[in-house]
């Protein structure tokens, strides 16, 4: 598996170089004249002045490796083991819609009363796996060259470009062929993804043809300046069901370098216990951090999600005490667990366990899983929990 | 011991102006939409009946009456024996938005004052609806002054304070669970028996609480609170629970393709290290939540005392020969009832097997 980081991901990471927060916007000023333009098509200017900045910044660079500055190690620096997002699109695409539905829990009817985002605005999800996102208000990319771009990009594991289905859309394809052959040039690691937003609004049949539409243009466009090979994912989505997260789900699992050992750790368990479907899901955020192999439909990640839901909402009614305690009195012998049966065969549907505060598994189970088996697969998820415990304390 | 095969019938009037959110609510709870569903609802034309079966022996004719100033005209007339006689409950809704305050009030005035007429001893529920478009810091210093205006106008024709009571209500949130919570515990005949043998079901499990709850509608019937329990922060817990079962039923049903309706677990659980929570069915009709403390051995344990509980509580629910008792009203109903199940509970302690 392609990884982004190199085997020192967890070696303490030197003092960096001093630099200025790269997320503060250097000139705000310019702003509101550079906000009436922002869906404008792109200049044949655009194209120069990118390549004068990279001409700079190798500059810079060489300059730092003369000095004996260890924040480099040829073209790339180092990074640290966070999946690192960053939101990209045209103005009122949804960017910063997707952020709060997903990483704050805003529900989706509110957010239409949010402003425009003027600012690179940076967040970071405190969580299982901590993610750290960033958002690039439109108007950046027909901003002066002075903005830093190293400091922007040179430490993304992912571009999400969030394009707009019930706009014209057109536009905003040009200006992610244009982003996609800058960071094809400059920074080959960042993986690409394309979020198709917005798709509530179309018809059934209309989805998969725009979708397959837009997928097509990307791809002959990317053709024909010759970077035909980067891969670039496409994914339908929409605040207002579980598309988004599924999508969100799948761009951070890109990102995670664990990820092949937690596919496999599920797999077995699925195969043991005759599991149809297991995810591992971020109990915050309800995005999955793994499956294993079968196949994925959106239905049983929904249900799995309104699952934690309910889960959830429960234990905050009935675990008041826990918070009036000050220090939570633990040792390993309180794992949260929780199944719920169907029919009166006694066949469980739906299982769940915490692994730990952030992450839980959820199983949407088979045949076969009665009462008389239910010790059996306690006892395989247990393994597995040490196992993920392991996997990630490293 | 014969006794009317009849089930106990109960008549209900939903009253309101047009467009209040009587049929709303009413789909809701009953028919198993969700709130953005009710969008699709039309006006409601004359009067819709409903016969809604709840806890087994207990039917509710649900009178959803159209609130267009023709229909209203006409059970003020020429239906007015018909409409407002034998009444049980009488559901008002008013519209919190409305601009016609003063219309609204003289609609209600009219409308129980028919009421006072042909049912005199009925009860008022007054529900104050459309919440959500109140912003909150206004809330309450609305409701209190709309509660005062009809309590007056409540007074004026002839009804004691007693009979009418007032709730605030949404359909975008858990208000409107709670007060119909109120309605159907109201309504619910035996609700002190019912009670009394779930606070002692609750001592035999050392349960935290229990909820009863019918399962079609997840209205929360009644609840039994034991002493640490009583200073949990969540007051509303019961109609959260009410929404919460009511959501899962919905995912449920989008994922396994089934009618909301038909959806109905067989037992959930959730064990944490705080507490260990689990629903199961009692009767044919409702389910029973139980919350314990977190205990592996208590909890098994718990479980299967309900389900051997499970027969006495039967005695409740169907309609069958023993249920005469419990419908008559008087002292010896629940002493009947204490004596049968102490008879049943020396059979049943010599662990038999569970019966489903």
């Amino acid at each position: 598996m392609r990884t982004l980081f190199s085997e020192n991901i967890l070696s303490p990471a030197p003092t960096p170089v001093p630099q200025q927060n790269p997320f503060e916007l250097l000139f705000p000023s310019t702003l509101s004249n550079a906000s009436s333009s922002a869906s404008v098509q792109s200049s044949p200017n655009q194209h120069e002045w990118l390549t004068q900045h990279w001409q700079n910044q190798q500059r810079a660079e060489n300059d730092a490796t003369i000095y004996g500055s260890t924040a480099s190690s040829a073209p790339l620096t180092r990074r640290k083991g966070n999946p690192k997002l960053l939101f990209m699109g045209l103005r009122k695409s949804g960017k910063s819609s997707v952020q709060r539905v997903v990483f704050q829990k805003m529900s989706p009817a509110d957010t239409l009363f949010l402003e425009p985002t003027t600012r690179i605005e940076k967040a970071s999800l405190q969580s299982f796996v901590t993610i750290d996102t960033a958002e690039l208000p439109t108007s950046l990319l027909a901003s002066p060259p002075e903005l830093d771009h190293h400091a922007v990009f040179s430490n993304m594991g992912a571009v999400i470009w969030i394009l707009d289905v019930q706009d014209d859309y057109l536009t905003s394809i040009a200006s992610l062929i244009e982003t996609t052959v800058f960071l094809a040039e400059h920074y080959p690691r960042i993986n690409i993804d394309v979020f198709i937003h917005k798709i509530d609004g179309l018809s059934e049949e209309y989805k998969y043809d725009t979708f397959r539409e837009v997928r097509q243009r990307v791809q002959d466009e990317l053709s024909d300046v010759g970077h035909a090979d980067k891969s670039v994912s496409y994914y339908q989505t929409s605040i207002f069901d579980h598309s988004i997260f599924e999508a969100m789900s799948k761009v951070v699992q890109k990102l995670l370098p664990q990820l092949p050992a937690m596919e496999t750790l599920l797999n077995k368990l699925c195969s043991t216990c005759r599991i149809q479907k297991a995810y591992l899901f971020d109990t915050s955020s309800k995005i999955y951090v793994a499956t294993d192999a079968s196949p994925t439909f959106l239905r049983d990640y929904e249900v799995c999600s309104d699952y934690v839901d309910v889960v959830v909402d429960i234990k905050q009614i009935y675990g008041w005490q826990q918070r009036d305690k000050t220090q939570a009195a633990e040792d390993g012998g309180e794992i949260g667990e929780s199944m719920v049966t169907y029919d009166h065969s006694g066949d469980t549907y739906i299982y769940a366990r915490e692994i730990d505060d952030h992450l839980s598994l959820l199983c949407v189970m088979g045949k076969g899983s009665s009462a008389d088996k239910r010790v059996l697969i306690d006892y395989n998820v247990s393994i597995l929990q040490t196992a993920l415990v392991k996997v990630f304390r490293v | 011991m014969e006794r009317s095969k009849r089930q106990k019938q109960r008549k209900v009037l939903l009253m309101g102006r047009s467009g209040a959110g009587k049929s709303s609510m009413r789909s809701i709870i009953f028919s198993n939409y969700v709130a953005k569903d009710v969008r699709r609802l039309g006006a409601t034309v004359d009067v819709e009946h409903s016969n809604i079966r709840f806890m087994g022996n207990l039917m509710l004719n649900l009178w959803d009456c159209g609130g267009q100033d023709s229909f209203v005209e006409s059970y003020l007339s020429n239906q007015r024996s018909h409409v407002f006689t034998s009444v049980a409950v009488m559901i008002f809704v008013f519209d919190i938005s409305s601009r016609e305050a003063a219309a609204d009030l003289l609609s209600f005035a009219s409308t129980i004052r028919a009421l006072y007429e042909f049912s005199p001893g009925s009860k008022i529920f007054v529900l104050i609806h459309k919440m959500d478009l109140v912003p909150a810091d206004q809330k309450a210093r609305v409701f209190q002054q709309k509660a005062i205006d009809v309590r007056t106008t409540c007074e004026d024709e002839g009804f004691q304070s007693q009979q009418v009571d007032f709730w605030a209500t949404s359909i975008w949130d858990q208000s409107l669970y709670k007060a119909w919570t109120q309605v159907i515990y109201f309504l619910v005949p035996n609700a002190s028996a019912i009670e009394d043998m779930l606070r002692r079901l609750a001592d035999l499990l050392d349960a935290r609480e229990l909820i009863l709850y019918e399962r079609t509608t997840c209205l929360v019937v009644t609840h039994i609170t034991r002493d640490a329990e009583q200073r949990n922060p969540y007051n509303d817990r019961f109609e959260r629970i009410s929404s919460i079962l009511k959501t899962h039923k919905h995912s449920m049903a989008k994922h396994t393709g089934t009618m909301a309706s038909e959806v109905s677990f067989a037992e959930l659980q959730i064990k944490t290290g705080d507490f260990m929570f689990f629903i199961t069915r009692l009767t044919e009709n409702t389910n029973l939540a139980v919350v314990m403390p977190s205990d592996e051995a208590s909890f098994n344990a718990a479980r299967v005392n309900v389900q051997l509980a499970r027969r006495e509580f039967s005695h409740l629910d169907i309609v069958e020969k023993r249920g005469k008792d419990v419908q008559r009203q008087g002292k010896d109903g629940p002493a009947l009832e204490e004596v049968r199940m102490a008879d049943d509970g020396e059979a049943s302690s010599s662990g038999r097997a569970s019966d489903r």
